[in-house]
């Protein structure tokens, strides 16, 4: 492991991307930082600007408007940038992937590192995709 | 030599980030205790600023001015190592022999925040561009009251415009040892409260509101500049209040314990009034430095007329 990706995993800083989110998942990010679950242990925080960002956080289904807003910060975002799908919707549509407004998971839009299933995840499957998100850094 | 010395090594450029690293840990560390939880690892600052000035890409708007964008953080950061040189001679008891540094150091400390403003200016971003205009309106409200602060510990020191000659002033009492002294330091507190930028001053890069205000542009390497400068005055500002009500540093025997427990203690101080304190707007501030403020700075004065 090189000394560039041993900081850069030590450092992830959060963007936080919600697309027509039902507002759980948005929820459960928000329990990640409370004194039971603090992720602020593993250097990760939340901040406001994609220009900041090291990792694009993705909830909530993604519809057609959703999706030209979700390629223009991806486009915005300095690299390496890595995306984690999170919720039903994230990563596979969920209840919404027959609908008429519907784009396409996370996936089908940018490429993802990572997928955090669940409706709404707990904040344990959080931290345990945010975990098999370094060790895929690691190159495991 | 001993120029270049004292300006990247120490108390310069290097001596002041590693410091203001250590710092920035602490008062993230202090927040993560207040609110009951763990925090981040020591080497956490060090961590950040690396990522951003080796891993990170550095995107320039195309909308913006490139070279002034770039610029911003560079200068803020030579305001804020050339602030540290001048405060912390003085502080170690180094003489440099150079009358009026006072009011250079009172200048120098203005020059980060004023790039901050050129270089969110010089982003094209909307959001910049408010946060820009609300660090104008905070520099117009804080600086009177900080220029009479200083003034007032000038005029406790027996009209001497210089940091040498202020410290030896102090060789007895300290200032913060009177009634007029303890005025002085709350209303400095404020003042570096709000030059650092901290709850509840962060109105220009509030987070929730305006997604970082002057800084939302900023990315990789220019980030970390920003990220560095920061530590740097997250070390200096607490050292010049520290010299200026408190006595001085002292790098000898048991004075470096004193000295560390002085800076550690007015950082504490700053955190606590951070975390227990909500956003304040715009106008709140102005009014609370226009008149709260200098109100106090010159009750203050007065009681040191009556030698209190």
């Amino acid at each position: 492991m090189s000394f560039k990706e041993h900081i850069f995993k030590k450092s992830l800083w959060l963007f936080h991307y919600g697309g027509a989110s039902c507002n759980n998942c948005d929820i459960e990010i928000l329990d990640c930082l409370t004194p039971r679950y603090d992720v602020e242990r593993f250097g990760i925080k939340l901040v406001g600007s994609i220009r900041h960002a090291d990792v694009l956080l993705v909830t909530g289904s993604i519809n057609k408007k959703d999706k030209e807003r979700l390629l223009e910060i991806y486009k915005q975002a300095p690299k390496p940038i890595l995306v984690v799908a999170m919720g039903a919707c994230g990563c596979t549509g969920g209840i919404f992937a027959e609908g008429n407004t519907f784009a396409g998971p996370v996936d089908k839009i940018i490429p993802v590192d990572a997928y955090i299933p669940g409706c709404p995840p707990k904040p344990e499957a959080i931290l345990a995709g945010i975990v098999k998100l370094v060790n895929r850094r690691n190159g495991k | 030599m001993t120029l270049y010395f004292y300006f990247l090594v120490f108390p310069g450029l290097l001596f002041a980030a590693v410091s203001g690293g250590i710092l920035s840990w602490f008062d993230r560390k202090v927040t993560a205790w207040v609110q009951f939880r763990k925090g981040p690892p020591f080497f956490q600052p060090f961590y950040d600023f690396l990522k951003l000035l080796l891993v990170k890409e550095t995107i320039i708007p195309t909308q913006g001015s490139g070279a002034v964008f770039l610029m911003a953080p560079v200068i803020a950061l030579f305001g804020a190592t050339m602030s540290a040189v001048f405060i912390l001679l003085a502080a170690f008891g180094i003489n440099t022999g150079f009358t009026g540094d006072v009011i250079v150091i009172f200048y120098l400390l203005n020059i980060p925040a004023i790039s901050y403003i050129i270089g969110a200016m010089a982003s094209g971003n909307p959001l910049a561009s408010v946060g820009a205009s609300r660090e104008i309106k905070l520099i117009i409200s804080y600086e009177l009251t900080f220029l009479l602060v200083v003034a007032a510990v000038i005029f406790k020191a027996g009209m001497s415009i210089s940091l040498y000659d202020i410290i030896q002033a102090q060789a007895d009492h300290a200032f913060i040892g009177s009634l007029s002294g303890i005025i002085l330091f709350i209303a400095a507190i404020f003042c570096i409260q709000a030059k650092l930028g901290l709850v509840p001053f962060d109105i220009a890069e509030a987070e929730t509101e305006i997604n970082h205000g002057s800084f939302i542009e900023y990315s990789g390497s220019a980030y970390a500049i920003i990220l560095l400068t920061k530590y740097i005055m997250l070390f200096t500002l607490p050292a010049f209040i520290v010299v200026l009500f408190m006595g001085g540093l002292s790098v000898t025997g048991m004075g470096v314990v004193y000295s560390i427990l002085k800076i550690i203690a007015v950082v504490l101080l700053i955190t606590l009034i951070r975390n227990t304190n909500p956003r304040v707007k715009i106008k709140q501030a102005m009014r609370f430095f226009f008149i709260w403020m200098n109100l106090l700075v010159i009750i203050a004065i007065v009681l040191m007329w009556f030698g209190l």
